[in-house]
């Protein structure tokens, strides 16, 4: 099977890319397969035409890989990519919007207000920061409202540290998304497959020292990882259930990451949903389908396979 | 891989066998935003890269091919521990221009003068042992000195370099709270970042403040040569052979990616520094060794660095007159030599909270705060305009000033002092070196 790879690009998190293009690549080439990375540059169309019978695996992440525009470009070209269509793959980018559309499918999400940086500018900052202080018990997460990574991401225990929140996400974008922060288990769930044939691999569980930002993603030692999540059998039943509900219901395709926190009740809420998962040493979705048993390899081929077959149909 | 306490993984099975200094060695955001500063569409304005375009390269394939044809059983084995015997003859050649007169004998050749930072500080230094450097230093010196476990602390500079009278000061201070300073790192020529130059009426001043209160100085020196309108200053070690130690470096006067630098040092550290060396690498790269002894025997390698000279001086020239014309809000000195400009921002921006904003508008420069040891530094920037041409020096400052005027904006929304909280030093990367 020829499988194109296309990692790096222009966003924040072109180094994450690079990092899981490399490990997809390594695990694909062993079993055998014909395997290029590409960069997403000049020569990205010459080199989708002079593909063939293969297919394209976008593992962009941030803007342009994960919001729509590069599966437009590859629904334009016509060529079989993996990962989510164009039209979903925005909806899903945008988190706001995201939250909505999973909130509608019945799946709690963290209560939250997304805010324009020109909004503070208009208002006063002072203004809306005291009315998000008065609307919403902290702590608090602040991120920017498209992203990945734990990019801009702040953790906000009391008012006076919004500003410098603020300040730190609006580096990333111009749209922050304030959110309660949630206390409970952590865990992200993988999924594969697409619509009814969709399935959860078993949860990893993320017990952090401090939060799950950039440092404790990249840098092994603050996290401890536990897959299957230390949840009992109810919890771990509604955790799978609201990311297989949050996969469909946003008609994300081939494989998803979604990052849920189980509350005081045992209530899974949404946190993210990740289009393009990371895939590096590090990654979650590496770690889950490896603990689902049978190899990285198969995996990554029957993911490919299924493009190609949806091409073909 | 589990955890026999937990049943988890923290996917590091030796975790718990690192070194203390080892968990301070950990991928950062900003070393990340950095690989994004390598794409053609992105001006950066970050690494001190030199302009190697401006080599004849073809003249030197034809070198290197006859030094293997002719030399190749000699280049591709091991050598000597303390380098190439013929190249430290050149050495001391270079060396001469900035008035040291060295033997071959005092030179110990090194994987760049990055590697002999490392052996300075691996023989001097103990957990715990105070360097004393400028404000702001050397990213990759502060990373070297953070390895091996120092505390660094800063004196400030004017536009004549190192002030002596706070150099006295932090050294009575410093030994009156009994701690126990090993060294002065200096950059006294063209200085990274800070651009400056130490002045010829200070030089002494700081050797005797130093050899009162019994200090080494660790005289780093990679951009002696590269002054524009100026013949270099005599250098230290030209006027203290026993209280200097003197770094040389081939890769910013000929190409980074032979890896050649030297130490100069007195008889007894240069044995020390032979010893560490044998045991970090056993010898320098020969090969790398007999390549720059035949291109400063071939080629006309003075006037090489008279061409370098004159290209950077146009890029200089670029960089301060887009910023004259661009953001004219910031304040920045005007290097005679070197690769920098140390750029102060207007009051309230934080240059490492305004990073991620600059390589969405396409341009990358370095954090103040990579400069200082303590998290200092956010109201700077370095600019590098070593590598990228004219036009795109130009275009660079162009887009940062949008991304300046943007900053200001959230300043002006959400205040001063608002920016990222104060970090420590990151290692550095060859992107900030």
């Amino acid at each position: 099977m020829d499988i194109m790879i296309l990692a790096g690009g222009l966003s924040h998190e072109r180094d994450v890319s690079v990092r899981s293009g490399r490990r997809v690549l390594e695990e694909l080439k062993a079993a055998g397969h014909r395997v290029s990375m590409h960069d997403v540059d000049q020569n990205l169309i010459p080199s989708l035409r002079d593909l063939g019978d293969g297919v394209v695996w976008p593992l962009l992440h941030g803007a342009s890989g994960e919001d729509g525009s590069l599966q437009a470009l590859l629904e334009l070209v016509g060529v079989p990519f993996v990962g989510t269509g164009s039209k979903e793959a925005r909806v899903a980018w945008t988190k706001p919007v995201a939250k909505a559309v999973i909130a509608r499918a019945g799946v709690t999400t963290p209560d939250f207000v997304t805010l324009p940086q020109s909004l503070f500018r208009e208002v006063g900052a002072e203004h809306v920061l005291d009315a998000v202080a008065a609307r919403f018990d902290f702590p608090l997460v602040v991120k920017p409202a498209r992203g990945g990574s734990a990019l801009g991401v702040s953790l906000v225990d009391s008012r006076d540290q919004l500003s410098r929140a603020m300040v730190h996400c609006f580096a990333y974008g111009d749209m922050a998304l304030i959110e309660h922060a949630v206390v409970g288990t952590e865990v992200a769930v993988s999924v594969v497959g697409t619509g009814d044939s969709a399935r959860v691999l078993s949860g990893v569980e993320i017990a952090c020292e401090g939060p799950y930002d950039y440092d404790a993603r990249y840098n092994p030692g603050r996290v401890e990882y536990f897959s299957p999540a230390r949840l009992d059998s109810a919890a771990a039943a509604a955790v799978e259930q609201a990311a297989l509900t949050v996969h469909r219901t946003l008609g994300l395709r081939d494989l998803s990451r979604i990052d849920l926190i189980v509350d005081a009740d045992g209530v899974p809420q949404v946190l993210d949903v990740n289009i393009a998962p990371g895939m590096t040493e590090t990654s979650l979705f590496p770690q889950a389908a490896e603990a689902a048993g049978g190899s990285l390899a198969e995996m990554y081929r029957d993911i490919a396979t299924a493009a190609i077959e949806r091409a073909g149909s | 891989m589990s955890n026999p306490d937990h049943g988890g993984t923290r996917l590091d099975p030796w975790l718990q066998s690192y070194a203390a200094r080892a968990h301070n060695m950990r991928a950062s955001e900003i070393r990340a935003l950095f690989s994004v500063a390598n794409r053609p569409e992105v001006v950066s304005l970050a690494g001190g890269m030199p302009y190697i375009g401006g080599l004849p390269l073809e003249d030197i394939a034809d070198m290197m091919h006859r030094l293997i044809i002719e030399r190749g059983e000699v280049a591709l084995q091991y050598g000597s521990g303390q380098g190439d015997e013929g190249l430290r003859e050149h050495i001391t050649e270079v060396m001469a221009l900035e008035g040291i007169n060295a033997h071959p004998d005092d030179v110990v050749v090194t994987t760049g003068s990055q590697q002999a930072l490392d052996l300075v500080t691996t023989i001097f230094i103990d957990p715990g042992d105070v360097v004393v450097a400028e404000a702001p230093s050397y990213v990759g010196a502060l990373g070297v000195f953070r390895a091996h476990e120092a505390d660094v602390v800063h004196v400030p500079m004017d536009a004549d370099g190192l002030i002596p009278e706070l150099l006295e000061s932090t050294l009575t201070s410093l030994a009156t709270e009994g701690r126990k300073v090993k060294f002065l790192y200096t950059v006294p020529h063209f200085h990274n970042p800070g651009g400056v130059t130490l002045s010829r009426e200070r030089r002494p001043q700081i050797l005797e403040i130093c050899q009162r209160h019994g200090v080494l100085v660790l005289e780093d020196n990679p951009y002696g040569l590269l002054g524009f309108d100026t013949e270099p200053l005599p250098a230290m070690r030209s006027m203290s052979e026993d209280g200097v130690i003197y770094l040389g470096s081939f890769s910013k006067t000929f190409a980074p990616g032979y890896r050649v630098g030297w130490a100069v040092a007195p008889h007894a550290v240069r044995e020390k520094l032979v010893l560490a060396s044998e045991a970090a690498i056993l010898c320098p790269s020969n090969a790398s060794q007999l390549a720059i002894s035949t291109y400063l025997e071939h080629a006309d390698w003075q006037g090489q660095i008279k061409k370098f000279r004159e290209q950077y001086r146009d890029r200089r020239d670029a960089i301060i007159e887009a910023l004259e014309e661009h953001i004219p809000q910031a304040q920045w000195n005007v290097p005679q030599g070197g690769f920098y400009v140390w750029v102060k921002l207007p009051e309230g921006i934080d240059s490492k909270s305004m990073l991620p904003r600059a390589v969405t508008a396409r341009v990358a420069y370095v954090p103040g705060t990579a400069f200082y040891f303590d998290g200092q530094g956010s109201d700077h920037l370095r600019l590098s305009y070593c590598y990228p041409t004219p036009e795109k020096i130009t275009e660079g400052v162009r887009r940062l000033a949008t991304v300046v005027d943007a900053e200001m904006e959230t300043v002006r929304i959400f205040g001063a002092g608002s920016g990222a909280a104060a970090s420590t030093v990151d290692f550095p990367s060859p992107d900030l070196a």
